[in-house]
């Protein structure tokens, strides 16, 4: 099973209540996913810093904020429940090597200059409340429900997958082929924290972006060399693009007016969004790539 | 009589839909804020007028048997799947799998339904007033689907005696699905469900028919080292 949500909003009427429109449609999607549950949200940074989205794993926030002030220039702090959003200048090539060299015990969930991530295991409606997603502002936000099928129940096992500045990756379905492929782009220098499926799905786009190839044709290409069941939401800093396999199998629902765009597995995570009623509704074609803002 | 889903629990609209009181002499209903949910109007066994205001999730009006169900916006994945008797019309579009397994009554979808519309039908009378996704009329075993649009990919794929009459494009048949004959009793019976579907525009003759090659089921026996 598993749900997926996303919102891109055209305008700015609701940036205020982003955080407050997708939580409602992760509970809801908790019918489809109760073991875990994650968020990214889009909110530029005012002042051009690079956001690292942080997970403690049980590491003492205090001692960490102390040690990593000694090491890098840090803009802004700020705990958020297990996870810690870090603002920084520094670059992030600089600022992963730091992390990963002195706080194993911490793992990097996301970074770039818009996106914030934030997931846990336990049931959607308690990780909505336990990151107080109802607060958050921004762009546009993408979520996951998860039903663990492929790797076990765990922080590094839930989604949104980030392998790449501002990029992220939700999917419902399950790849057949992705320790092959995960091999493949070992090889070719993208690192992977899980033996999940989708993470394979997220580096392989990371990788083809990396190259200079448009989401577009990558999400494209992805049709041919990722074998499997899905429908996929990735996340870019300026929209995001949906795709689903070409049998099919797994659900979409779009809804677009003219202030967002909604996606859900079903409509019923969409049910309770402003004047949806009257919205254009429809399914994404099997095949086809959808993509708003980029 | 209106029930509301923000006040009446689904589980107790269906239930009183499914056990209709008949002291009461009510038959005609109003479905209000559906919100997406799944299974609304499933298991109904008598004449009714029911009439859901809003899109519904799943399975709306499953199994049902002699209930004329109208539904005011869209459909989710298996819409009417193995009904029996009765109507059920869809305002909007439907989703996957419409019609699935239905054994009798008449489907009608005035916009489009995605793949695998009429998957191992048994005996439903389908309209489409718009197009229907790949691998429609998957294994259907009779009934007749009419599709007023166009048709994805591997229509009729592996199917039996269903008759399907498309308006529209192909995009490509499925295996042992063929192009037949419209003979005059094709024609008179597809003008009856046009006529159902209160369509007016389009003529029974303008459609092409397609079935089975019946290569694929037939026991033939040639084959008989094969088995």
């Amino acid at each position: 099973m598993c749900g997926i949500v996303g919102i891109y909003l055209k305008s700015k009427r609701f940036e205020g209540s982003l955080g407050n429109m997708l939580s409602d449609m992760l509970i809801n999607m908790g019918s489809r996913g109760p073991d875990s549950a994650g968020f990214a949200i889009y909110k530029e940074d005012e002042e051009e810093n690079f956001k690292y989205s942080l997970c403690l794993n049980g590491a003492d926030y205090e001692k960490f904020k102390k040690e990593i002030l000694n090491k890098i220039t840090i803009s802004k702090i700020e705990k958020n429940s297990d996870h810690v959003i870090m603002k920084s200048k520094d670059h992030p090539s600089v600022v992963i090597k730091v992390l990963n060299k002195n706080f194993k015990e911490i793992s990097i969930v996301g970074y770039g200059k818009s996106i914030e991530i934030f997931k846990q295991v336990g049931e959607p409606k308690d990780v909505v409340k336990k990151f107080n997603l109802q607060s958050f502002s921004g762009t546009h936000g993408i979520g996951h429900t998860r039903m663990a099928t492929e790797s076990a129940i765990t922080t590094d096992g839930s989604h949104p997958y980030s392998t790449g500045e501002d990029e992220c990756l939700v999917h419902n379905g399950s790849l057949s082929n992705h320790n092959n492929l995960r091999r493949k782009l070992k090889k070719g220098g993208i690192n992977f924290n899980s033996e999940n499926d989708t993470e394979v799905a997220a580096g392989y786009i990371s990788k083809n972006l990396s190259n200079k190839k448009s989401l577009n044709d990558t999400l494209k290409d992805g049709l041919k060399d990722l074998d499997g069941f899905y429908t996929f939401i990735t996340g870019t800093r300026k929209g995001f693009a949906v795709l689903r396999d070409e049998i099919a199998c797994k659900p979409a629902v779009i809804a677009e007016t003219d202030d967002y765009v909604a996606i859900a597995s079903e409509f019923q995570a969409m049910a309770h969004l402003p004047n949806v009623n009257n919205a254009k509704i429809f399914e994404p074609e099997p095949g086809v790539v959808y993509s708003w803002g980029n | 009589m209106e029930l509301d889903l923000k006040k009446i629990k689904l589980r107790d609209v269906n239930d009183k839909l499914q056990n209709l009181d008949r002291k009461q002499n009510q038959r005609d209903f109003n479905i209000i804020n559906p919100e997406g949910n799944h299974a609304i109007c499933a298991g109904l066994t008598e004449e009714m007028n029911v009439t859901i205001k809003g899109h519904v999730g799943y399975y709306c009006a499953g199994m049902n048997q002699k209930a004329q169900i109208t539904i005011d916006g869209n459909a989710g994945t298996g819409v009417a799947e193995n009904m029996m008797s009765g109507r059920v019309h869809v305002k909007g579009n439907a989703s996957q799998s419409a019609g699935a397994t239905a054994h009798g009554g008449l489907l009608i979808i005035d916009g489009d339904a995605s793949s695998r519309c009429g998957i191992s039908m048994k005996g439903v009378d389908i309209v489409v007033k718009g197009s229907v996704g790949h691998m429609s009329g998957f294994m259907s075993q009779s009934g007749n689907l009419v599709v007023c649009g166009d048709a994805g990919e591997a229509l009729g794929d592996s199917l039996y005696e269903t008759n399907i009459y498309i308006k529209g494009n192909v995009k490509s048949l499925g295996a042992d699905c063929v192009e037949k004959k419209m003979d005059k009793n094709h024609i008179k019976k597809l003008n009856k469900f046009l006529k159902e579907a209160d369509i007016k525009n389009l003529k029974a003759e303008n459609f092409k028919r397609y079935g089975s090659a019946r290569k694929l089921y037939n026991f033939k026996v040639d084959n008989i080292g094969n088995y």
